[in-house]
């Protein structure tokens, strides 16, 4: 099993967000559907531990996430956080910064091309860049982590109709040519429907449905995660 | 050297008189000030007088372990006062008063180790006084942009740290930013001094009657100190207070990330 959650409790500002959850979520695709304030970003957040529960069990293919060398982590599980959320600097910048970190290089102009962003902004600064063009960069940074999982919190929220459209497809590309798991937050019932597998619905901080269909098969490398 | 003028608490009451301005301007002006600017003259009064009374008695018992108990006083005190300037940065009152003690401390042993003044109480009670006075206002600077730059950027924390960096890689550009904004003001003075304004310790011992170039020397001699201790301050203040935003776990604080859903 990708994640587990068992009887899960999480509070933001002193308050109550997630309360007793208990998930299962295999490899693939998974979309956490709710309203705003159900607690899906939340939720979101305990998986690649930038947030702790204030009780019970996250585990990460079968292993508690307290366990896991936290920073291995986040590079096998890559959050795209909700906008703004680019580094200053440029294109080029922001994508090689996670690999870096470990003194890794990275092909940026490849990339870019996954993500559907023109090569020849790789050197643009990314405050002269479009909505949906930053959605893609904070998209091909975290893939230069090369990760196993993608955690994605709003994708689109901010993008006209034809941009989550783009970003959608680019979704289900990387999904079908990298084999990465991906666990989406949303707040876009129909848009769950159209990139899951599977759908949790979140209302007011508890899993009310979590429509689990068997998980694809799928080859997945050992973990690097120690 | 000519000898120091005579001032008496006549010559203070006359100075009143500008305080009396100040007033006038803020009746005039409507600007509501005359209560907090009574207070301020009230308080400067009495904490100089107090602080002299002590300042006299330290000098007469010529111990250092006074001299030491009086800085590490002033540091208590001016740590206190700097946390309040800080109130963004959680537990901000240990980092202040570990940066204030270790200025102080370096900057007076340095001096007496250079040579530059002997250790004697007549010295290292007013350098260690303006060494803690500027610190601490270097320090609350530089904490409070920490602080602000920290809630501001929550995103971009976490969105550094999502990417697998520590926290301290996570927020190493703030750090940089609140160290300069911590250090530069006085940089910016140095580089003005004696072009724009005169500073105090010149202008006093001008007032006192010592030879001009005498005067500066010693000025200078203060402004490069203050440069090397607002520096530890800041520095000291900024790193420890940067851990009290994350969790062991590289996990920004709810104190500085605002809830979300």
């Amino acid at each position: 099993m990708l994640f587990e959650l068992e009887r899960v409790r999480a509070s933001r500002g002193g308050v109550g967000v997630l309360h007793d959850v208990s998930l299962a979520l295999p490899e693939g695709s998974t979309c956490i559907a709710g309203r705003s304030g159900s607690g899906k970003s939340t939720l979101l957040r305990l998986l690649n531990r930038l947030a702790e529960p204030d009780s019970g069990r996250v585990a990460y293919r079968g292993r508690e996430l307290g366990s896991l060398d936290v920073l291995a982590l986040r590079r096998e599980v890559a959050l795209v956080p909700q906008l703004p959320a680019l580094l200053p600097g440029t294109i080029a910048d922001n994508v090689r910064f996670g690999p870096g970190l470990v003194g890794r290089d990275v092909e940026v102009t490849a990339l870019l091309d996954l993500t559907g962003l023109a090569t020849a902004l790789a050197d643009r600064d990314t405050d002269r860049l479009s909505t949906g063009e930053q959605q893609r960069v904070m998209l091909a940074r975290a893939l230069a982590l090369e990760p196993r999982v993608l955690l994605l919190d709003e994708p689109t929220s901010a993008l006209d109709e034809r941009t989550r459209d783009h970003v959608e497809e680019t979704l289900k590309e990387l999904r079908r040519r990298l084999g990465i798991s991906l666990v989406l937050v949303t707040h876009d019932f129909a848009q769950a429907e159209r990139l899951a597998d599977r759908v949790v619905r979140l209302e007011e901080g508890r899993a009310i449905t979590a429509g689990l269909e068997p998980a694809p098969a799928s080859a997945s490398a050992p973990s690097a995660v120690r | 050297m000519t000898r120091a003028p005579d001032v008496g608490f006549a010559e203070v009451g006359a100075a009143l008189g500008l305080v009396a301005v100040a007033v006038l301007v803020s009746l005039w002006q409507r600007m509501r000030l005359e209560g907090d600017i009574a207070v301020a003259v009230a308080r400067s009064f009495v904490q100089l007088t107090a602080v002299g009374f002590v300042i006299q008695l330290v000098f007469e018992q010529d111990d250092l372990l006074l001299v030491i108990a009086l800085v590490a006083g002033m540091a208590v005190f001016g740590a206190f006062t700097a946390r309040r300037r800080a109130p963004t940065v959680p537990g901000a009152f240990a980092p202040l008063l570990v940066a204030l003690l270790l200025a102080g401390t370096a900057t007076l042993v340095l001096l007496v180790a250079l040579g530059v003044f002997s250790a004697e109480p007549r010295y290292l009670v007013p350098l260690g006084g303006m060494v803690i006075g500027n610190s601490m206002t270097a320090a609350a600077v530089a904490l409070s942009r920490l602080g602000d730059e920290v809630t501001g950027s929550w995103r971009e924390i976490e969105a550094t740290l999502a990417l697998g960096a520590t926290a301290g890689q996570a927020i190493r550009p703030i750090v940089r930013r609140s160290l300069r904004s911590g250090v530069t003001p006085l940089i910016d003075s140095t580089k003005t001094t004696g072009v724009i304004f005169f500073p105090g310790i010149m202008v006093g011992l001008l007032v006192a009657g010592a030879a001009p170039l005498d005067a500066v020397r010693l000025q200078l001699i203060i402004l490069y100190m203050l440069l090397g201790s607002v520096s530890i301050s800041s520095v000291t203040a900024v790193i420890l207070a940067q851990r009290s935003f994350f969790t062991p776990a590289h996990q920004l604080r709810e104190v500085a990330a605002p809830a979300a859903g």
